[in-house]
C-alpha cells in the first residue's frame, strides 16, 4: 500500500485555504444524522468534541479518567505558542512555521507545520473568548514570554498552568454541549477496540472501568486524541494512566505508526530516588534561563558527593565543570533540550553524577541570586557589598520568577533550592512518534482520524517548547472539523450503525478473551513488575543514546518479556468489577509491543536526528549527525501479526520551501 | 519507617464497607504517600489479596484525581499539596495512619477509596462556560483589555483542580468553594459577565440538587484547598447570587 | 433559561439565616446596654424598663419582630443543620476538624442550643413572670420593681453559674457568627475585615458585660 499525504497542491501559504474552499460539506440538518466517537478528552480531544458538538454532529466521548478535566494536558506548564507578533518583533506564520520544522530537525511535514502556524493565532483568541485567563500586562493586552529555539517572544502563558487553563477552557466548551445532550460524555471508560465494518472506521469496544462492562458503540467515524506513549519507559512525566491502547489497537487493525523513535527526554526533571519511584516531575525549561548546570570536575568530588561526605556548596568555582557553557559558549544553558539531556548523561556516565543514584547533576541558582540581589542592591541605594543582604535581595527576585517551581522541588526532595541547587536528570517527556496520517489527520484506516500528540504530524523528530498545547488545540477546533467534515459527506444517507454487526461481535469477543487470559492466568508476578523491566530495557537500550547492539538486544529482550508476561502476570479480582490492576495490564501488554517496535525503528534510522541519538551517528564533537540523503523520510509502519513483522512503508519528506542546514548551538 | 495504616475497604457501591489494618514496614522518608500504597498494593497482589483501589493519575498535583482523607484531613496533614505530593517525611516512625475516602452524599463511593465526583462535572455543565462557538472568527484576543488585577484574580480561581478537598473536609460537605471559583473566574472577565445571571442559578441550583451541604463558612476548605482557593470568591458567588436572584 | 431562584436555595438560606442573625445582634447590643444600667444607677434602670415593658411600640411591634426573628433563627440553624448532616451520611472514622477550623465554626449547633436552653431559663426567670404580672394577674403598673426582681434573680448561686456558662457559649457563638454573616451577605474586602475584627471584640465585650452584670449583682447583694 502506497502512503498517500494528500497534501494539496499549490503555494504553501494557499494549501489551506483552498483546501477549505474545495472540500465536501454537510449541511446542518444532516449533521445531526451523523455520530462521531472521540477518544480522549484533552486538548485535541476535547476540543475537537465541543467543535464537532457545536457544528451539529452527534458526539460521544469517552476518557479512562473520572472526568475529561483531568487528562494529563492538564499537566503542562510553560505556555502555547502563537504567531500573534504582539510584541511587534517580526514575529509571522513563516517564522512559526520555520522555527517548528528546523526545531523538529528537518523531519516534519511542511505542509501540515504550516498549517498549524496559520491557525495558531485563531487558537489565541478562540481561548480568550471561552475565558481562559491567560496572563495580561499591565496595560490589559495579553503578556508573551520567550522559549527555547526561537528568536522571538510568542508564548502566551497563564503562569505555571497553561495546559490547565487551556484544557478548562476546551472542558468547559465540551460541558455546554454535554448540557444541551450533544455531546455524550462516558467518563471511566476504556477504548479497548476499533470496530472495522467494509474497511471504515464505524465504531469502538469499551470497557466500563466501574463495572467492568465491555460495550459496542458504533459511529459514522472514529477520533483517537489518546496522547503519547511515554509511559512505555515506565518512569516519565506522563500521568500514571496516561498508555498507549487505543492508538495501538488502531495500529493493529491497520493504521499505520510512524517515527516512533522520536521520543523528547526533557533535561530538566527532579531525578529517581530510589526503586520506589512512581512518576518523575518535571521542572520547567523556563528555570534554564536563570540556572546554570554544573557537575563536579573531579570525580573524586562527585565520589563524595554521592557518599554524602561532601556538599554542593563546598566545591569553589574552580571545582565546578559548567559543561553546557563550556561545550556550547554561544547558547550556552539554553541549548535546545535534545542537546541538553545528552550532554548531562554524558558527564553522569563518566561518573561524575551527584545523587545517591549518580544519575543527577546540579541546576544552580548562585550566580543568579547573586546578580539580581546587586542590581536590586543599587537599584535601592544599598551597600551591594553586604553579601547576606544581596543574597536575601536576589532571592527575593527568584522567587517572584520560579516561587511554585521552587516549591514544588522542596516538598519532593525537602532541599531548599535557594541555599543549595537543585539536582535535576532528563527524563521522558513527549513522544514526537505517533499514528501515521494525512493531510486531513486520517490514518490509514477510512473513518479513523488521529489527533494531538497521538499523532506524528507536526514536530519531527523533536518538539519545541509550548508547541504540544498548540498543536491538540489545531487539531481540534480548527482542522479536523473542516477534514471530517469531507470525509463524511458521502455518509449523510446512511443512518445509525447497528452494535450487532458480526464485526461488532467479533471485536468485543477479541477483547472478552484477552481480559479473560489476563484473569485466569494466575501468574506469579504483578503488572508493574513486568512493566518496571520493560521500563529498564527501554531505558537503557532505547533511552537517550543508542546503538545498533543495544538496540539489537532490546527488540530480543522486550520480545522474551513479553511472552514472560503473558505466562506469569497476576491480575488479581474479576473482569467485572472495578479493577486497576486489569487496566493496568490491558495497557502494559500494547507497551509491551510498541516497545519493541520503537526499538526496531530506532534500529533502522541509521542517522541521529532530534530525539533519535545514534551512538554510531555523530560528529567528532558528539553532536547529532543527520542524513538527509537517505533518512528524509517518515518510517510508517504496517502491522503484520507481531512488532517483528512490522513493514516499513516510507513517506518522503519533500521541504520545498525550507532549506536544510545542520543545527549548530556551539 | 513502620506503620499501621488503617485502610477503609469496600469492594463495591452496594457493599457496607469497613476499615481494615494493615502494618506496613521499610517506607523510606522519600516515598510520596501513594508511592507508599503502591507498595502496600504490591504485597498485597504478592499474598494473593485484593490490592487497594485509589485513584490518581498525573501524580504532580495538577490534575486533581487523587483524593484521601488522611488522619482526619483531606490530602493529609501538609499544606498547599494534594495527597500524591504528600511525602511520608511528613510522617513519624511507629505512626498509626487513617486512610478514608472523601465522604459526602454527592460522592458516593465506588470502590474502597475511589469514589464518584461526577457531581462536580454535573454543576459545570449546567453553566460553567461561556457560549461561544469555535468559529475562527472570534475577535482579536487584545480587542478587549483585561485589568491585569481582574485578570489574575479570575486565574486565582481557576486554578481550582476539582478534587473535591473543600467537600470532603467541610464538616457539611458543601460545595461552595468550588461552585464560587468556577462562578468568580467567569464573573471577573468582562467575557463572562454577558452570561453571570443565569450561570451562577443555574450551578447553584444544579449544586443544591446534587446533595452538598450548606456553607456556613468555618473556612475549612480555604485552608485544606491544595491550590490556595480564597474564601473570598464564596463571598463574590454570595453577591453574583443575590443580585441574580433580584433580577432573574 | 436560568433556573429561578426558590426560597429554599442554599445561598438564600444562608443570609436569611446571616440577617437574623445580625438582626439578633443588635437587639443583644440594647439588652447589654439596658442591664448596664443596674450596675449603675438603680433609678434608672427601673425607669428604662419600665418605658421598655409598657411602651406600645416596644411591646406590640418590636417584642413580636423579635421573637419571629429568635424563632427563624433557631428553625433555620436546626433545618440546616439536619441537611447538612444528611450531606455526610457516613461518618469519617477520623476527622480532624481542629487542623483547619475554629471550634466556634464547627459548633454553632451546640452553642445555640446552649443558648436556646438558656433562652427557656431566661423567660422563665423574667418573661413569663413579667407576662403573668401584667396581663393574666393584670397587677397595676410600679415603676419600681425591675431593680428588686433582677437583684433576687441573682441570689442563688447555681442560677448565676448558668447564666455564665451560658454568656461564654453565647460569646463563642458570636466570634463566628459575626464575621460568618458578613461573609454570608456576600462581603469580603478590607472593610469586613475590619468588621470582622468589631465582631470579635463584641463577641468579647457583650458576654463579658453579661457575665460581669450577673456577677455584681450576685456578690454585691
Amino acid at each position: 500500500m502506497a502512503l498517500d499525504s494528500k497534501i494539496p497542491h499549490g503555494p504553501i501559504s494557499d494549501k489551506w485555504t483552498d483546501y477549505k474552499d474545495h472540500i465536501n460539506l454537510v449541511n446542518p440538518a444532516n449533521k445531526r444524522n451523523l455520530d462521531i466517537i472521540i477518544v480522549g478528552t484533552g486538548l485535541a480531544g476535547g476540543s475537537a468534541a465541543a467543535t464537532l458538538a457545536e457544528q451539529g454532529y452527534n458526539v460521544k466521548a469517552f476518557c479512562f479518567q473520572d472526568s475529561p478535566r483531568r487528562a494529563h494536558s492538564i499537566a503542562a506548564q510553560g505556555g502555547i505558542n502563537a504567531a500573534k507578533n504582539y510584541k511587534g518583533d517580526g514575529d509571522s506564520v513563516y517564522r512559526l512555521f520555520y522555527d517548528t520544522v528546523k526545531g523538529g530537525d528537518y523531519r516534519a511535514r511542511e505542509a501540515n507545520v504550516h498549517r498549524l502556524a496559520e491557525v495558531s493565532a485563531n487558537i489565541i483568541d478562540q481561548c480568550v473568548a471561552q475565558g481562559v485567563p491567560l496572563a495580561r500586562e499591565y496595560g490589559g493586552l495579553l503578556d508573551n514570554r520567550s522559549f527555547g529555539g526561537t528568536l522571538v517572544s510568542r508564548t502566551f502563558y497563564a503562569q505555571g498552568q497553561t495546559g490547565q487553563q487551556l484544557l478548562l477552557g476546551a472542558y468547559s466548551a465540551m460541558n455546554r454541549q454535554i448540557g444541551r445532550g450533544k455531546v455524550k460524555m462516558y467518563n471511566r471508560h476504556e477504548m479497548l477496540d476499533i470496530v472495522i465494518v467494509n474497511g471504515k472506521a464505524r465504531g469502538i469496544i469499551a470497557r466500563n472501568l466501574i463495572t467492568g462492562e465491555i460495550e459496542r458503540h458504533s459511529a459514522h467515524a472514529v477520533v483517537v486524541g489518546s496522547g503519547g506513549y511515554g509511559n512505555v519507559f515506565f518512569l516519565s512525566t506522563n500521568a500514571m494512566g496516561s498508555n498507549a491502547t487505543a492508538a495501538w489497537k488502531i495500529h493493529k487493525k491497520g493504521a499505520f505508526f510512524a517515527n516512533p523513535c522520536y521520543t523528547q527526554i526533557h533535561p530538566t526533571c527532579i531525578p529517581v530516588s530510589g526503586d520506589h519511584q512512581s512518576k518523575l516531575t518535571l521542572m520547567s525549561e523556563s528555570l534554564r534561563n536563570d540556572g546554570r548546570i554544573w557537575v563536579p570536575a573531579k570525580q573524586e568530588d562527585a565520589k563524595a558527593i554521592r557518599e554524602g561526605k561532601k556538599k554542593a556548596t563546598d566545591l569553589s568555582e574552580a571545582e565546578r565543570d559548567y559543561f553546557l557553557e563550556r561545550r556550547y559558549p554561544a547558547f550556552g544553558n539554553l541549548v535546545p533540550r535534545d542537546v541538553a539531556s545528552r550532554a548531562a548523561k554524558e558527564r553522569c556516565d563518566a561518573g561524575f553524577g551527584v545523587n545517591k543514584t549518580g544519575e543527577a547533576v546540579y541546576l544552580d541558582f548562585a550566580a543568579a541570586i547573586n546578580r539580581y540581589g546587586t542590581e536590586e542592591a543599587f537599584v535601592k541605594g544599598l551597600d551591594a557589598n553586604d553579601k547576606a543582604l544581596v543574597t536575601k535581595l536576589g532571592a527575593e527576585i527568584v522567587k517572584s520568577k520560579y516561587g511554585n517551581l521552587f516549591q514544588m522541588y522542596y516538598k519532593i526532595v525537602d532541599e531548599d533550592p535557594y541555599t543549595t541547587p537543585m539536582m535535576i536528570y532528563p527524563a521522558v517527556h513527549y513522544t514526537m512518534g505517533g499514528t501515521w496520517v494525512d493531510y486531513n489527520l486520517m490514518t490509514t484506516i477510512p473513518g479513523c482520524f488521529s489527533i494531538g500528540e497521538s499523532n506524528f504530524s507536526d514536530h519531527g523528530a523533536n518538539r519545541l517548547g509550548a508547541s504540544a498545547l498548540m498543536q491538540g488545540l489545531a487539531d481540534g477546533y480548527f482542522v479536523l472539523p473542516y477534514t471530517i467534515g469531507d470525509y463524511l459527506a458521502p455518509d449523510i444517507k446512511m443512518g445509525e450503525i447497528s452494535t450487532d454487526l458480526p464485526e461488532f461481535v467479533a471485536a468485543e469477543k477479541e477483547v472478552k478473551d484477552q481480559i479473560d487470559r489476563f484473569i485466569n492466568n494466575k501468574g506469579t508476578h504483578s503488572v508493574d513488575y513486568f512493566h518496571k523491566k520493560l521500563g529498564k530495557i527501554m531505558w537503557d537500550k532505547v533511552g537517550m543514546a543508542r546503538n545498533a547492539k543495544g538496540l539489537s538486544e532490546a527488540i530480543e529482550e522486550i520480545a522474551a518479556l513479553r511472552e514472560e508476561f503473558y505466562k506469569d502476570v497476576k491480575v488479581p479480582g474479576s473482569a467485572n468489577e472495578f479493577n486497576q490492576e486489569l487496566e493496568k495490564a490491558t495497557r502494559v501488554a500494547d507497551f509491551l509491543e510498541l516497545g519493541e517496535l520503537f526499538a526496531k525503528d530506532a534500529l533502522h534510522r541509521n542517522e541521529s536526528c532530534g530525539g533519535h541519538f545514534r551512538e554510531e551517528y555523530q560528529t567528532e564533537e558528539g553532536e547529532a549527525l543527520r542524513d538527509d540523503e537517505n533518512f528524509a523520510y517518515v518510517a510508517a509502519w504496517e502491522y503484520k501479526g507481531k512488532p517483528s513483522d512490522a513493514v516499513l512503508h516510507k513517506e518522503p519528506l519533500v521541504y520545498e520551501n525550507i532549506k536544510l542546514v545542520q543545527r549548530s548551538y556551539k | 519507617m513502620k506503620l499501621t495504616l488503617k485502610i477503609w475497604r469496600q469492594k463495591n457501591a452496594q457493599d457496607k464497607g469497613g476499615i481494615v489494618d494493615y502494618p506496613i514496614d521499610g517506607i523510606e522518608p522519600d516515598m510520596s504517600f501513594l508511592e507508599m500504597l503502591d507498595v502496600l498494593n504490591e504485597q498485597l497482589i504478592n499474598k494473593g489479596e485484593e490490592p487497594v483501589a485509589f485513584d490518581h493519575d498525573c501524580r504532580e498535583g495538577i490534575c486533581g484525581m487523587c483524593s484521601l482523607f488522611i488522619n482526619g484531613e483531606a490530602h493529609g496533614p501538609d499544606r498547599g499539596v494534594t495527597t500524591c505530593q504528600l511525602h511520608m517525611r511528613m510522617f513519624k516512625d511507629g505512626d498509626t495512619i487513617f486512610i478514608e475516602p472523601f465522604r459526602a452524599k454527592a460522592f458516593p463511593v465506588i470502590k474502597d477509596l475511589v469514589v464518584d465526583r461526577s457531581s462536580f462535572d454535573r454543576i459545570q455543565h449546567a453553566g460553567g462556560f461561556i457560549s461561544v462557538n469555535t468559529s475562527g472568527n472570534t475577535i482579536d484576543a487584545n480587542t478587549i483589555p483585561i485589568n491585569k488585577h481582574d485578570a489574575d484574580k479570575s486565574f486565582d480561581a481557576a486554578a481550582c483542580i476539582g478534587c473535591g478537598a473543600c467537600v470532603a473536609t467541610c464538616k457539611n460537605s458543601s460545595a461552595m468553594l468550588f461552585v464560587a471559583a468556577k462562578v468568580s473566574q467567569y464573573a471577573l472577565l468582562p467575557q463572562g459577565k454577558i452570561e453571570a445571571v443565569d450561570r451562577v442559578l443555574n450551578m447553584v441550583h444544579q449544586m443544591d440538587h446534587e446533595g452538598f451541604g450548606n456553607c456556613t463558612n468555618t473556612g475549612a476548605c480555604e485552608v485544606e484547598c491544595p491550590k490556595g482557593i480564597s474564601l473570598e470568591n464564596i463571598a463574590r458567588m454570595n453577591r453574583e447570587y443575590l443580585s441574580a436572584s433580584l433580577q432573574g | 433559561m436560568a433556573q429561578s431562584a426558590l426560597l429554599n436555595a442554599s445561598i438564600l438560606k444562608k443570609v436569611a439565616m446571616a440577617l437574623s442573625g445580625i438582626f439578633l445582634i443588635t437587639f443583644l447590643a440594647l439588652h447589654v446596654s439596658l442591664n448596664f444600667i443596674s450596675i449603675i444607677s438603680k433609678d434608672v434602670f427601673n425607669e428604662a424598663s419600665h418605658f421598655m415593658g409598657y411602651n406600645p411600640l416596644i411591646q406590640y411591634v418590636m417584642q413580636p419582630v423579635l421573637a419571629i426573628g429568635v424563632i427563624f433563627h433557631f428553625v433555620m440553624g436546626f433545618v440546616l443543620t439536619a441537611q447538612n448532616t444528611a450531606a455526610r451520611p457516613i461518618a469519617y472514622a477520623k476527622y480532624n476538624g481542629a487542623a483547619n477550623a475554629s471550634w466556634s465554626s464547627r459548633n454553632m449547633i451546640i452553642s445555640g442550643l446552649v443558648i436556646l436552653a438558656f433562652l427557656g431559663l431566661h423567660f422563665y426567670d423574667f418573661w413569663f413572670p413579667e407576662v403573668n404580672y401584667k396581663y393574666i394577674a393584670g397587677v397595676a403598673p410600679d415603676a419600681t420593681r425591675y431593680y428588686d426582681e433582677l437583684v433576687h434573680k441573682f441570689h442563688d448561686p447555681i442560677r448565676t453559674g448558668i447564666y455564665c456558662v451560658s454568656f461564654v457559649l453565647l460569646g463563642f457563638h458570636l466570634w463566628h457568627g459575626f464575621g460568618s454573616s458578613l461573609q454570608s451577605m456576600g462581603m469580603h474586602n478590607k472593610y469586613s475585615r475590619f468588621l470582622s475584627k468589631v465582631g470579635y471584640g463584641f463577641a468579647v465585650v457583650v458576654p463579658a458585660l453579661f457575665v460581669i452584670i450577673a456577677l455584681f449583682h450576685h456578690f454585691n447583694n
